[in-house]
C-alpha cells in the first residue's frame, strides 16, 4: 500500500517538475525542475525496490544520482556562459539554432 | 508510520510547487532542499536507508551548493531581484514544512523500534554486492559519465575573454 | 628458394605504395631507383624461382602458395594463392623480364615529363597486377589481376589526361574492354554454380567429369569466357579501342598493349584449355576470329600514317596469329609466338620510341625518313624487330614461332585449308608492312633532322631486346632444320601436345616452311617495290579513286568505329535524351517532394527548448497511450 502510494506521489512530483520545466522561462528554474523529475524518478525506482524487497532500485538511484550530478555540473557551465554572452536567462532568447 | 509517508509527501507536494512557482531562484533554491529532505525521509520509510542519506548528502548537499554558487555567479541580476523580494512573509513557508519534517524525523526517532536491523544490513549488503556484480558495467559507464562531465564543466565555467567572443 | 615466389608481385605493388604516398618528396632519381628497383628485384627474384623451378621440374611440376584465405563465405572459399608451373612461370618471366627493360627505358624516355612519379606508380601497379593474373590460382584472384590491368591500361593510355582526346582514349579502352570483362564475370558466375569451385585446376577437371564434350553449358562457358579474351585482347569484335590507346606514352604502348596486357587473353584461353576442348565448335571460332583479326588487321596497317598506330595493328595481327594457333590447338605453339611477339614487339615499339623521342614527338611516317644515317642503332634494332616480325628465315625468331603456328595449321585436325592460307596471306602482309615502316622511316629523303640521339639507358633495353628478338626462336627447331623441342618439351606438362593428321611428315613440312618463306620474302619485295623508289608506286596507287576509297576504308580499321557509333552509341545516346526529359520529371518531383516535406517538417525546429522539451513529452504520452490500450 505504502509503495503504491510513493508511485502516485512519484508521477505527481513528475508532473509537477513537467509543469515547471515548461512553464518557466528562466533556464535555472528549468533546470530546478528536471531535478524534481529526476528525483521523482528515483523515488519510483526505490519505491519498486522496496516492493520487491531488492537492491536493484537503490541501484538505479545510484545511477540517476551520478547522471544528475554529471548533468548539473555541465548544465550549469552552459548557464554561466549563457548569461556572460546574452546577458539574460530566458530560455526563449536562445534560439537561434531554429530551423 | 504511514501518516509519517503522508506527511512528508504533502511536504514534499507542497515544497515543490513552490519551488516552480516561486520567482526567487534562492528561496526556490531553498524550497527544493526541503522536497529533498522530505523526499529522503521517504525512502527512509520505505526501507532505502543508503539511498535516504545520499539523497541529504549529494543531492541536498552538493548540487543544491552548486546551484547555489551559480545563482551568486550571476550576480547584480539575481541581487537586484532578492531585494525587492526579501520580505518576511517568505520565510514562512519554508519554515512550516521544515517544521513539519522536523517533527515527523523526531517522532521517528523517539519511536525508534520502526524497523528491524538485520533487514536493513543484508538490504545494504546486497546492494553492494549487486553494484559491484552483475551491475559492475553501469558503475563503469557511470565513471565515464562523471569524467566528460568535469571536463565539460571545466571548459564551460571558463569565463570567455573579451577578444575570442 | 620457390618460398620467394609470393616477393614477385609484392615487390612492385610496394613500389607503387612507396611512390604513390611518397613520390612527389622524392627527387627524378629516387622515383626511377624505385620504380625500377623494384621490377628489377622481381625479375632477379624470377631468375632464381625460375631456376629452382627448373632443377626440380620434370619431378614437380607445379609449386602451390596460399598466402590467406581471401573470401569464406557458405560454400564459397577464395584463397590469394599462387600457382607457378611451366606456362605461369613463362608469362612471369615475360612480364617482369620485359617489363624490366621497358622501365629502364622509362627512365630516360619520360625524364622530362612532370608526372614522372605518376607513371612509374602506375607502372608498378601494372606489373602487380598482370602478376597477379598470371599467377593466381583461382578464377576470382585471375578476374582480380584482370580488372587490375585493365585499370592501369586506362590511367596510362589516359596519362596525358590534359588532352580531352586521350581521355576519350582511355574511356574507349576501358568501356570496350569492359564487354568483354562483363561476360568474362558471367561466365565465372555459370562457372560457380555449376561446378561450386573456382579453382582453376579444380575446375577444369570438375568440368571434364561432369560436362560431355559439346554440351551447351560448356560451350556458352567457353563463349563467355572467349568474349572476355577477345576484349582483353583485342580480336574481332571489340579490337577497336587499341589503335586509340596508342595515346598514352610509348613505353606504356610497348608493355601493356604490345608485350604483355593483350596477350592474356591467349594465357587466359591456354589457361582454360581443358575446358576449351569441351566445347570444339567454339575452339574453332577462336581460329576463325584470330584469322579474320589477323587479316583486317594487317591490311589497316598498311595504310596507317602514324607510326605507333601501325604498330598497334601489327600486334592485333600478331595475336590473331595465337588465337588461331589456339583455335587448332596448337597450344604450345601460341605461346611460343607470345615470347617471341614480346620481345619484337616490345622491341619495335621502343625503338619507334626512340624515333618518337629525338624527332620531337613526330610520329606520322610521312614526315619522316632517312634516319638510318642518324639514328644507326635505333635502325638496326627496329630491322631486327621488323625482320622478326615479318619473320625473315632462319636468323629471327619470329621465322620460326610464326612457322611452327603455319604448320600446326596445316597439319593440325582441327584446322581447314582455308585457315591456312588465310594465315599465308597473313606473313606476306605483315612482310608488306614492316617493311613499309622501315622504308618510310629509315630510308628515303630526310624531312625531319633528329635533335640529339637516345643515351644509353634507353639503348640497352633496344639492345637487350634485339638479341631476345633473334635468340628466342632457337629454343624449338622445326624437324626439318636441327629438331629441337625445349620449349614444347618444357610446356608439355601443363599443355596438350599438338595433333598432327597421319601422313604429314617432313617433306609436307619443308614444303609448307618453304611456302612460308616465300610469302614472307614476297611481301619484304614487295614493300621494296612499292615504298622505297623515290616517286613510289604505293603514291600513284593511293591515288587511284579505288585506292583512295580502300585507304581511307582501311585507315578508319574497316568502319568498325563508324558502325558501333551508328549502330549501338547514337541510337543510344538519343534514347537516352529522349527518355531524359520523362524520367528527369520522375525524380524532380520526389525532389520536389522532399523539399516541401522538409520545410513543413522545419517549422517544428523553434529554436525553443520548452518546445523541444514539450514535444518529446507529447511523445511519451502518446507511447504510454499506446502501451495502455
Amino acid at each position: 500500500m505504502l509503495t503504491t502510494h510513493a508511485l502516485v506521489l512519484a508521477i505527481m512530483l513528475f508532473c509537477l517538475g513537467l509543469v515547471g520545466l515548461l512553464s518557466r522561462r528562466n533556464i535555472l528554474y528549468m533546470l530546478l525542475s528536471l531535478e524534481i523529475m529526476l528525483n521523482a524518478a528515483s523515488l519510483a525506482f526505490i519505491a519498486g525496490g522496496s516492493r520487491w524487497g531488492q537492491a536493484d532500485g537503490e541501484i538505479m538511484f545510484l545511477f540517476i544520482l551520478t547522471l544528475a550530478a554529471a548533468e548539473v555540473s555541465v548544465a550549469l557551465g552552459i548557464v554561466l556562459q549563457l548569461s556572460y554572452r546574452f546577458q539574460t536567462l530566458d530560455a526563449d532568447a536562445f534560439n537561434e539554432m531554429k530551423g | 508510520m504511514e501518516v509519517l509517508f503522508y506527511i512528508a509527501a504533502a511536504v514534499t507536494l507542497v515544497a515543490t510547487v513552490r519551488v516552480i512557482t516561486h520567482v526567487h531562484a534562492v528561496h526556490a533554491l531553498l524550497y527544493l532542499v526541503v522536497a529533498l529532505i522530505a523526499l529522503a525521509l521517504i525512502f527512509y520509510l520505505l526501507g532505502a536507508q543508503f539511498a535516504a542519506a545520499l539523497e541529504i548528502i549529494i543531492y541536498g548537499g552538493a548540487i543544491m551548493v552548486l546551484f547555489i554558487f551559480v545563482v551568486m555567479l550571476l550576480g547584480p541580476l539575481a541581487v537586484e531581484q532578492e531585494k525587492s523580494w526579501l520580505t518576511p512573509g517568505t520565510w514562512v513557508g519554508p519554515s512550516v514544512l521544515a517544521l513539519v519534517l522536523l517533527g515527523e524525523v523526531g517522532y521517528l526517532i523517539a519511536a525508534g523500534d520502526h524497523l528491524p536491523i538485520d533487514f536493513m544490513e543484508t538490504r545494504e549488503k546486497g546492494l553492494s554486492i549487486a553494484l559491484y556484480g552483475p551491475y559492475v558495467i553501469g558503475v563503469e559507464l557511470a565513471s565515464m559519465l562523471l569524467l566528460p562531465g568535469l571536463i565539460g564543466a571545466y571548459h564551460l565555467g571558463r569565463r570567455v575573454s573579451k577578444e575570442s567572443r | 628458394m620457390l618460398r620467394l615466389l609470393s616477393l614477385i608481385p609484392t615487390l612492385p605493388l610496394a613500389g607503387f605504395l612507396v611512390l604513390a604516398l611518397f613520390g612527389g618528396r622524392f627527387s627524378r632519381r629516387q622515383i626511377a631507383w624505385v620504380g625500377c628497383g623494384s621490377i628489377g628485384t622481381a625479375a632477379l627474384i624470377t631468375a632464381l624461382v625460375g631456376a629452382d623451378f627448373l632443377r626440380v621440374f620434370p619431378d614437380r611440376t607445379s609449386y602451390h602458395q596460399t598466402l590467406w584465405t581471401w573470401i569464406d563465405t557458405s560454400g564459397m572459399t577464395v584463397g590469394v594463392s599462387w600457382y607457378l608451373d611451366a606456362l605461369s612461370l613463362l608469362m612471369v618471366a615475360v612480364v617482369t623480364g620485359i617489363g624490366f627493360l621497358i622501365h629502364l627505358y622509362s627512365v630516360e624516355y619520360m625524364s622530362g615529363d612532370d608526372g614522372y612519379a605518376r607513371f612509374f606508380a602506375y607502372m608498378n601497379l601494372f606489373v602487380t597486377a598482370m602478376l597477379t593474373l598470371v599467377l593466381a590460382d583461382n578464377l576470382l584472384l585471375l578476374y582480380l589481376g584482370w580488372e587490375g590491368v585493365g585499370l592501369c591500361s586506362y590511367l596510362l593510355i589516359g596519362f596525358w589526361y590534359r588532352e580531352p582526346e586521350y581521355g576519350a582514349a582511355a574511356q574507349k579502352a576501358f568501356i570496350v574492354t569492359r564487354i568483354g570483362d562483363t561476360a568474362f564475370a558471367v561466365g565465372l558466375f555459370i562457372l560457380f554454380t555449376q561446378l561450386k569451385s573456382l579453382s582453376i585446376q579444380q575446375v577444369q577437371t570438375l568440368a571434364a567429369d561432369a560436362w560431355p564434350v559439346g554440351s551447351n553449358v560448356a560451350v556458352i562457358v567457353a563463349v563467355l569466357l572467349l568474349a572476355g579474351a577477345v576484349g582483353k585482347s583485342a580480336q574481332l569484335p571489340l579490337q577497336v579501342w587499341l589503335p586509340d590507346a596508342m595515346a598514352g606514352p610509348t613505353p606504356v604502348s610497348a608493355l601493356i598493349h604490345a608485350a604483355t596486357m593483350v596477350t592474356a587473353g591467349v594465357y587466359l584461353i591456354a589457361r582454360m584449355h581443358q575446358l576449351f576442348a569441351l566445347a570444339p565448335t567454339v575452339l574453332e571460332a577462336v581460329a576463325v576470329i584470330g584469322l579474320l583479326t589477323l587479316l583486317l588487321a594487317a591490311c589497316s596497317a598498311l595504310v596507317q600514317r602514324d607510326i605507333k598506330r601501325v604498330l598497334a595493328y601489327s600486334t592485333m595481327s600478331q595475336i590473331g596469329y595465337m588465337f588461331l594457333a589456339l583455335g587448332v590447338g596448337a597450344w604450345s605453339a601460341a605461346l611460343f609466338h607470345f615470347l617471341t611477339h614480346s620481345c619484337f614487339k616490345a622491341l619495335l615499339f621502343l625503338a619507334a620510341g626512340s624515333v618518337i623521342h629525338s624527332l620531337g614527338h613526330e610520329q606520322d611516317i610521312f614526315r619522316m625518313g632517312g634516319l638510318r644515317r642518324q639514328l644507326p642503332l635505333t635502325f638496326w634494332t627496329f630491322l631486327i624487330g621488323a625482320a622478326a616480325m615479318s619473320g625473315v628465315p632462319f636468323i629471327t625468331s619470329g621465322f620460326y614461332s610464326k612457322d611452327w603456328i603455319l604448320w600446326s595449321a596445316w597439319s593440325s585436325p582441327l584446322s581447314h585449308r582455308w585457315i591456312w592460307f588465310g594465315a599465308l596471306l597473313g606473313t606476306l602482309l605483315t612482310g608488306l608492312y614492316s617493311f613499309r615502316l622501315i622504308f618510310r622511316v629509315f630510308f628515303g629523303e630526310v624531312r625531319t633532322s633528329p635533335n640529339g640521339t637516345p643515351g644509353v639507358a634507353m639503348l640497352v633495353p633496344l639492345v637487350v631486346l634485339a638479341f631476345f628478338a633473334v635468340t628466342v626462336g632457337f629454343l624449338e627447331l622445326p624437324r626439318t632444320l636441327g629438331d629441337l623441342s625445349l620449349f614444347s618439351q618444357y610446356l608439355s606438362h601443363v599443355l596438350p601436345p599438338i595433333e598432327t593428321i597421319p601422313g604429314m611428315d617432313e617433306s609436307v613440312e619443308a614444303l609448307v616452311q618453304i611456302a612460308v618463306t616465300c610469302s614472307a620474302l614476297l611481301g619484304m619485295g614487295l614493300a621494296a617495290v612499292l615504298f622505297l623508289p623515290r616517286a613510289s608506286v604505293a603514291d600513284r596507287l593511293a591515288g587511284t579513286s579505288l585506292g583512295r576509297t580502300l585507304a581511307a576504308f582501311w585507315q578508319g580499321g574497316w568502319g568498325f568505329d563508324r558502325m558501333y557509333d551508328g549502330v549501338l552509341v547514337r541510337p543510344w545516346l538519343h534514347l537516352t535524351r529522349e527518355s531524359g526529359e520523362l524520367l528527369d520529371r520522375g525524380y524532380e518531383s520526389l525532389g520536389v517532394a522532399a523539399e516541401s516535406f522538409h520545410v513543413w517538417l522545419s517549422r517544428t525546429q523553434t529554436g525553443h527548448v520548452r518546445w523541444y522539451a514539450a514535444t518529446v513529452a507529447v511523445g511519451a504520452l502518446v507511447l504510454l497511450g499506446l502501451f495502455a490500450m
